[in-house]
């Protein structure tokens, strides 16, 4: 059973090693003169203000919270979708129970305005 | 002797994957010139042929810069994730029948699991980590502002992209890629059964490979060049080509999933030999695929940029309730016993 992820494994050494050679590359072949104006970071031509890392807008972390709501829900479909055939019309009431649960704090959501963008 | 086999296997597709990403490179080029108006790239070699040659010397020769601030393993990390993810996830799909050749009866396919589809999810999830972590750690407004910005675009829509796929998934009732390709014989594509899924679909995957008219994570007006403002040289070539790799990547789960994989229609009438049938349908996926990265290409020459809040509102407001309504509906044709 877990021999036929052997070849994934080999496929990902694959291309992590191409990634690290590709990304030395530049370093070994390349031209190194550094310079303070040329290590500084890119601000249209200013002089850079302040560090990045500082707060960034909430909006953010929202998504990031309502996608591992539903992408939970998500997986939580697909062995269900996967033996749907079996358990027939069972299955689908059962679903639609779910889905619409799930729709009822979406619209909700929704009229909150946790999904406006502006 | 299996895992030989395989490792054959491996270099082939990574081979004919690389090469086949350069050449896009330079097909965009070339249809992008066409489409202004312009003659685009035609010097190097015979109508531009060793162009892509000639763009990696140019980036190995070029200098390796990291600003200052940045944090430096990341920094490092960052191209490697992303070629990484972007070239792992071909693994799964396949790209022919079963041929048999010197005694052996390959399987087209590099590895064969019974979980292909929650792969490809998987890893289009770990393609997130790459562009974040590499605009949060060149420390550049530009470069943070694009990888948030593309963070919070990829999962938008990756909700769409897992609710699509949920439909195909009842018709074939299997996670596994080559079973949904088996059960797409002859006409009966999952395109015809699932037209809505298919549409949900492509829109999330031209999202999901940050193509236009999603490209917000590197909008140039706006962000300079996005997350990958602070990289150089061959790192930036790195993440130029695993944009091409998951647009060749993306293009290849469509066609399996959605338009039949490597079945070709009216193939097994000409009475030809078995050999002969199973290079044709390698060479109808590849055509498939072909004509699907074309449409990429097109769509992003013709069409204008999204404006950022349009893309999320597209995400949460019309993909993800369409995709569920699909999902809904494919329940009840299933059991109507209409498909």
């Amino acid at each position: 059973m877990l021999e036929t992820y052997i070849p994934i494994g080999i496929m990902i050494f694959f291309g992590v090693t191409f990634g690290v050679v590709m990304s030395k590359a530049s370093e070994w072949f390349g031209p190194k003169n550094p310079t303070e104006t040329k290590l500084s970071t890119y601000e249209s031509g200013m002089e850079p203000v302040r560090s990045a890392h500082e707060r960034v807008s909430v909006k953010y972390y929202m998504v990031a919270m309502l996608f591992i709501i539903f992408d939970i829900e998500v997986v939580f479909l697909y062995p269900w979708a996967v033996n749907f055939r079996q358990l027939g019309t069972f299955g689908l009431v059962e679903m639609v129970i779910f889905i619409a649960i799930l729709m009822l704090g979406y619209l909700y959501l929704w009229k909150k305005g946790a999904l406006r963008w502006d | 002797m299996e895992i030989l086999i395989s490792l054959i296997k491996i270099v082939i597709v990574l081979f004919v994957l690389l090469t086949s990403v350069a050449y896009i490179v330079l097909l965009e080029r070339r249809v992008a010139a066409a489409i202004q108006n312009r003659i685009g790239p035609n010097r190097v070699g015979w109508q531009g042929l060793l162009q892509p040659l000639a763009d990696v010397v140019k980036l190995v020769m070029k200098e390796d810069i990291v600003p200052r601030q940045a944090n430096k393993f990341i920094h490092d990390l960052a191209p490697i994730i992303s070629i990484g993810v972007a070239l792992a996830t071909f693994a799964v799909i396949p790209f022919g029948n079963r041929i048999a050749l010197f005694g052996h009866d390959i399987k087209l396919q590099i590895a064969d699991v019974n979980i292909g589809i929650l792969y490809i999810l998987a890893l289009t999830s770990l393609g997130v980590y790459g562009v974040t972590l590499s605009g949060w750690s060149s420390n550049s407004k530009y470069s943070l502002l694009g990888g948030m910005r593309s963070s919070a675009q990829m999962i938008s829509y990756e909700l769409a992209m897992g609710l699509s796929l949920i439909g195909v998934i009842m018709i074939a009732g299997s996670l596994r890629l080559d079973t949904i390709v088996e059960a797409q014989v002859a006409w009966r594509w999952n395109i015809l059964l699932q037209p809505i899924g298919f549409i949900t679909f492509v829109v999330s995957s031209f999202a999901e490979t940050n193509r236009l008219p999603f490209d917000l994570p590197e909008a140039e007006p706006e962000l300079v060049g996005g997350y990958h403002t602070e990289y150089s040289g061959l790192k930036f070539g790195l993440f130029f080509l695993a944009e091409y790799a998951n647009m060749v990547t993306a293009s290849a789960i469509i066609t399996t999933v959605y338009l039949g994989g490597w079945q070709v229609p009216f193939v097994h009438s000409l009475g030809l030999s078995d050999v002969s049938v199973s290079i044709i349908q390698v060479l109808g996926f590849c055509f498939k695929v072909g004509m699907l990265i074309m449409f990429f290409i097109i769509i992003r020459w013709t069409l204008p940029r999204f404006r950022y809040d349009q893309l999320m509102n597209i995400g949460w407001k019309v993909m993800l309730p369409l995709a569920i309504a699909n999902l809904l509906a494919t329940g009840l044709v299933i059991l109507l016993k209409w498909v």
